[in-house]
């Protein structure tokens, strides 16, 4: 019970953080970074299932979060009827042929007996799809990327709420990650880093030069709201009335009342997986992913597939890991394929999950509240700490104005120094699997 | 005189290209492939590493041509070479007492020193942001080009032109110095058949007396070397950005990998298969071809297989191919 209490001391000691930061920065700020850390929450479990319960190691993070947040262009923006008339028909059937060729390659390979005419038989199904797929897909896109490229120039999506895209952008992810699962998994783990790793840069590059899908460099902005905007939401009554309850202007209520909103909806979906999570992880079947971890011989011995049950969990936390970019798309109202870096969406959430605890549901949701905190306030922390470190120098030396334009990099150093030290003093993070 | 303009036209844009590319893949890969046999564990920060160490340099060259010294026709990075070795294989063994040690000492699972990697990575690539920003630099002075297009043609009435340029020559010169003398060292020295021993049976190396401290400082002096010769020649080659160093995580170990993990000879080969894939696929055929196809029956298009937006699609497609046909590599991996 102790645990029980230190757990709860833990969480309420990140919300008088969050609380203090409130006070004496902004409502604004506060909100902003509570958002932030609920998706980074909803990441970090992602994680978490992959490497807590099952071991695999993924370094694609990004690439499923960023394939997720594709959904959200995909859903929520509104159909570009030119560029569908100018080349949709031609990318769809693009794409149906790229997959014919692929599938009838994986036929060819299963059927022929192995020797040399299967080798050469797979080179030319290769050649001649691509070379079929190119011809259709090609055209097709320019002539889409041609359509009123001002503002436009792409398919659009489908015109629907935003919300749906959030199940959508995990269904995205989870069906990528089948494909690298299949390729990568039952082979030596670390094929399955270096295997995430590429697809994750691959990913990457097609939201920026794909340009037809995702507008590439240029970003798809605008992505209709799940909260109404602050604009709209001054008009309300009610928060007219709050604004002068509380005492703060009307443009800053409404901000605070959009971002109430989304931190609402993150909280319930975050909710709803860690209650799905728990419940996973002390069913049978999440006995089972910790024998396999722990021993993955001694459960094959007892008849588990290892392969399968590795490849199902791979799925389910790159699909958590889709829904949570989904929901930052969602969040900033637009799709920045530039803004993706691995360091931020893969190798912090890594630091999420170690410092909060591996294995733990409610020790990955405390690493992504306290991590993204950190990340947030170690910004003005470095400055600060430059600034003290360099003010010996005098003002105007050149050592010291090119280290304090650089001082947000210190944050990267601590993130660093977070994770090695609890890596080394509390390998088991802040909180323990049980 | 067709075919000898299309040969041109190919060494020009795709082999010299490709071959300077696949050294510095290859130095890089190697560095990978030893850590993994002799520490046994990927190591991520690798690239940020030898951003490190190329950025010491890159600052060594840079107080040098204040100091107006220079190798004339060869760039002055040459001279700062070794004083980022140094700095590089410092900050290595600094690394390797503070994280590593520990995680040997108490035998922990491999996954446990990649992460601790991960915390390295993160550290290092914050110092190298603060000390060198995070935008692009250019440090290459000397002699541009040992043969210039214009030279090229005036010289030989072609059509078509090749340039040379020296930071091409330089690096297929030093990375070949650089294997022959690795490879020296493993088959040939003491030191060189202690690590091999180690990396094919750790506790038989043990018993024969082999000081396993001394065997990691030097993988980590060569890694260092191996690391800050790659990043230079790069720089040099290319230019030098942080986040491009990062980035060439993934062809390192798509070379390592393809060419068997743990083994050097792999490595080099993988190297050069990653990099002549990738200027292949990426490559538009269509200069090539012009001078090959019969009178009439010249290409439209580009033919290029692949936007070169798309050369991480290419190293991912190598290492897929590998995974699914070759699980261990050319060569067989693990050992050194």
């Amino acid at each position: 019970m102790t645990g029980y209490l230190r757990n709860v001391a833990l969480f309420a000691a990140m919300g008088v953080a969050l609380a203090l930061t409130g006070m004496f920065q902004s409502w604004v700020l506060a909100l902003t970074i509570l958002n932030m850390s609920l998706i980074s929450a909803v990441m970090a479990l992602g994680v978490n299932m992959q490497w807590g319960y099952a071991g695999l190691f993924n370094v694609g993070i990004m690439g499923f979060t960023a394939f997720g947040g594709l959904a959200a262009v995909l859903i929520a923006m509104p159909p570009v009827p030119e560029a569908w008339a100018a080349g949709g028909f031609g990318a769809i059937l693009g794409l149906m042929l790229g997959a014919g060729t692929i599938f009838a390659a994986i036929i060819v390979w299963n059927r022929l007996p192995s020797g040399k005419v299967r080798v050469f038989a797979l080179i030319a199904t290769l050649i001649i799809g691509y070379t079929i797929t190119r011809f259709v897909f090609a055209p097709a896109t320019a002539a889409i990327v041609r359509v009123n490229p001002a503002t436009e120039g792409y398919l659009g999506g489908l015109g629907l709420p935003v919300i749906l895209s959030w199940p959508l952008g995990a269904i995205m992810a989870g069906g990528l990650a089948w494909v690298v699962g299949k390729v990568a998994l039952g082979l030596r783990s670390d094929y399955l880093a270096i295997a995430t790793l590429g697809i994750s840069e691959i990913v990457i590059a097609v939201l920026k030069f794909e340009a037809w899908l995702t507008r590439g460099v240029n970003n798809v902005v605008g992505i209709p709201r799940a909260v109404p905007r602050p604009v709209t939401l001054q008009q309300y009554d009610w928060v007219q009335d709050l604004s002068q309850r509380l005492g703060l202007g009307l443009s800053e209520t409404a901000r605070l009342v959009e971002l109430t909103g989304y931190a609402l909806m993150f909280a319930l979906v975050l909710g709803v997986l860690i209650w799905l999570s728990e419940k996973a992880l002390n069913s049978p079947w999440g006995r089972m992913m910790r024998a396999i971890r722990d021993n993955e011989t001694a459960a094959r011995a007892m008849g588990k597939n290892v392969t399968r049950r590795h490849l199902m969990v791979f799925v389910l936390g790159s699909g958590v890991c889709g829904l949570a970019g989904a929901m930052m798309v969602t969040l900033d109202g637009q799709l920045t394929p530039g803004s993706y870096e691995p360091l931020r969406f893969t190798f912090l959430i890594w630091v999420m999950v170690i410092v909060g605890g591996s294995g733990n549901n409610w020790g990955a949701v405390l690493g992504g509240f306290v991590i993204w905190f950190l990340w947030v306030q170690a910004e003005p922390a470095g400055r600060w700490l430059m600034d003290t470190l360099t003010s010996g120098l005098g003002a105007g030396n050149p050592v010291r104005e090119h280290l304090m334009a650089q001082a947000a990099h210190t944050r990267l150093i601590m993130m660093g120094l977070a994770l090695l030290l609890m890596l080394r003093f509390a390998p088991r993070g802040l909180i323990p699997e049980r | 005189m067709e075919p000898i303009n299309a040969f041109v036209a190919l060494s020009n844009f795709v082999l010299i290209p490709a071959f300077a590319y696949g050294s510095q893949i290859a130095l890089g890969a190697l560095g990978i492939t030893l850590i993994y046999g002799i520490l046994r564990f990927a190591h991520f920060a690798h690239g940020d590493i030898m951003a490190l160490g190329t950025g010491i340099v890159i600052l060594t060259t840079w107080g040098l041509q204040a100091q107006g010294i220079g190798l004339g026709p060869f760039p002055t990075a040459l001279l700062a070479l070794p004083v980022g070795i140094l700095g590089t294989i410092l900050y290595l063994l600094a690394a390797d007492r503070m994280v590593y040690r520990f995680y040997r000492k108490v035998k922990a699972k491999p996954m446990t020193f990649v992460m601790a990697s991960l915390g390295v990575m993160f550290v290092t690539n914050g110092i190298t942001r603060l000390i060198m920003g995070p935008s692009e630099e250019r440090f290459d002075d000397g002699e541009r080009f040992i043969i210039s297009v214009r030279e090229f043609r005036d010289w030989t009435g072609l059509a078509e032109g090749l340039a040379l340029r020296s930071a091409q020559a330089l690096t297929i010169v030093v990375a070949l110095v650089a294997m022959v003398f690795l490879f020296w060292f493993l088959n040939r020295t003491r030191s060189g058949k202690s690590m091999r021993a180690y990396s094919d049976n750790e506790d038989l190396a043990l018993l024969s007396g082999i000081n396993p401290e001394r065997v990691v400082v030097i993988t980590w002096a060569i890694a260092g070397t191996l690391m800050v010769l790659a990043g230079t020649l790069y720089g040099l080659d290319k230019s030098y950005r942080p986040f491009t160093y990062f980035q060439l995580l993934l062809p390192f170990f798509a070379a390592a990998i393809v060419g068997g993990l743990g083994n050097p000879m792999g490595a080099i080969i993988g190297g050069y298969v990653v990099a002549f894939a990738e200027m292949g696929i990426t490559y538009a055929w269509r200069r090539v071809v012009v001078y090959l196809a019969p009178e009439g029956w010249e290409p439209t298009g580009l033919m290029q297989i692949l936007p070169v937006d798309y050369k991480f699609a290419v190293t991912f497609g190598i290492l897929v191919l590998v995974l699914i046909f070759r699980p261990t590599g050319i060569f067989k991996g693990r050992t050194l």
